[in-house]
């Protein structure tokens, strides 16, 4: 990372890592990642390999926020290519997805074969509404911020909301109205 | 199911669309998915819809994982490797070029006004994700006090999010929900 926004706290000391270094490093990530994987990419390349500063790191994580898309494969791609060109870009986004892959494969092939079965069916309809509770509490934390603010943002959170899980609407259409105006909003309020 | 090329080429084409719409993270387009593989096409039912999510967030791994579930069940092991790759490469190629010019338009206002406009768009997004799942996956009250819980205690952050998702396959497995 040559590109450092002035003051970093630690400075990254560590040599460029190599592909399979990336390859590793993203691969180990996932092991370790038990709900949500980016406190493990923090600690993981801030702490333990030294890779980026704290200030390099919200900046990297800064840039896959506001990239559409899973946030931590942006970054696997993002920091992969920093480090060692496309092909560390290859290496870091396929050590990232090779596990989860045939971990949610042999869920997949699981789920067909037993997914009939009572007790199964069951638990997963015990699971299911404790997993829509988790997308709850993100959208509470997520929405904190824009009540306080007593911006345009609570509106179109709301808009949004209504337009695609109420209505039903297409997202590509929702998005295409709901995405500029918001911005447009952002812009006006800001002047 | 087992799929021809057709449904591979769909896959493909609506889960680039909608990886590029991804505001927030593939939590976002959750409802978009449901619309696809439930409503539009006789893909997979309710139930089995919400099972899945249920198991993308059980399991270990970034929740877009989702995807290669449902590409699965759809289309088999070429539709699993479709709909991953649809949805996570487009996106990582984006970044990848955008990586490259991120610090000469960082602080531009233009852009700092689009972050502005695109945070509540995506918490919107989430929260239709949060509507979708709750009518797919809540039946009785039981399952509505789960809902209730769980996000109670996630949100207070003093339990480790396994601790409701495994009490609540337990009082499942006891066919209590």
């Amino acid at each position: 990372m040559s590109e450092t926004t002035a003051a970093s706290s630690s400075p990254p000391a560590a040599p460029i890592p190599s592909h399979l270094e990336l390859f590793l490093a993203f691969f180990r990530i996932t092991v370790t990642g038990f709900g949500g994987t980016l406190p493990w990419t923090r600690r993981m390349f801030v702490e333990e390999k030294r890779w980026l500063s704290e200030q390099e790191f919200n900046d990297l994580y800064a840039l896959c926020q506001f990239l559409p898309g899973p946030n931590i494969v942006n970054l696997a791609s993002v920091f992969g290519s920093r480090m060692q060109g496309p092909t560390g870009a290859v290496a870091a986004w396929t050590g990232f997805l090779v596990l989860p892959f045939f971990l949610m494969l042999a869920a997949a092939m699981l789920y067909s074969r037993f997914g009939d079965v009572d007790a199964v069916r069951r638990v997963l309809g015990g699971i299911a509404p404790a997993a829509a509770g988790l997308i709850v509490a993100t959208v509470a934390k997520m929405a904190m911020p824009l009540f306080r603010g007593a911006g345009p943002g609570l509106l179109m959170l709301i808009a949004t909301a209504f337009a695609i899980g109420v209505m039903r609407w297409p997202l590509l259409v929702v998005m295409l109205v709901v995405a500029p105006t918001s911005i447009a909003l952002a812009w006006w309020v800001r002047r | 199911m087992k799929a021809g090329g057709d449904i591979l080429f769909t896959l493909a084409v609506q889960f680039i669309i909608m990886s590029l719409l991804a505001m927030g993270g593939a939590n976002s387009v959750v409802p978009e998915m449901h619309r696809l593989v439930v409503e539009l096409n006789p893909w997979m039912s309710e139930r089995e819809f919400a099972d899945m999510f249920a198991i993308s967030q059980a399991a270990p791994g970034p929740n877009v994982m989702l995807v290669t579930l449902i590409g699965y069940h759809v289309a088999g092991f070429s539709g699993a490797v479709v709909t991953t790759v649809a949805m996570c490469g487009p996106t990582a190629v984006l970044a990848y070029f955008f990586g490259r010019v991120w610090d000469r338009f960082k602080h531009a206002r233009w852009r700092i006004a689009v972050q502005a406009g695109v945070v509540p768009v995506s918490v919107g997004l989430i929260a239709a994700t949060a509507i979708v799942l709750t009518r797919a996956s809540v039946h009785s009250w039981l399952a509505l006090a789960i809902t209730a819980v769980t996000a109670l205690v996630t949100y207070q952050g003093r339990w480790n999010p396994l601790w409701p998702i495994g009490i609540a396959g337990l009082l499942g497995f006891a066919n209590l929900v």
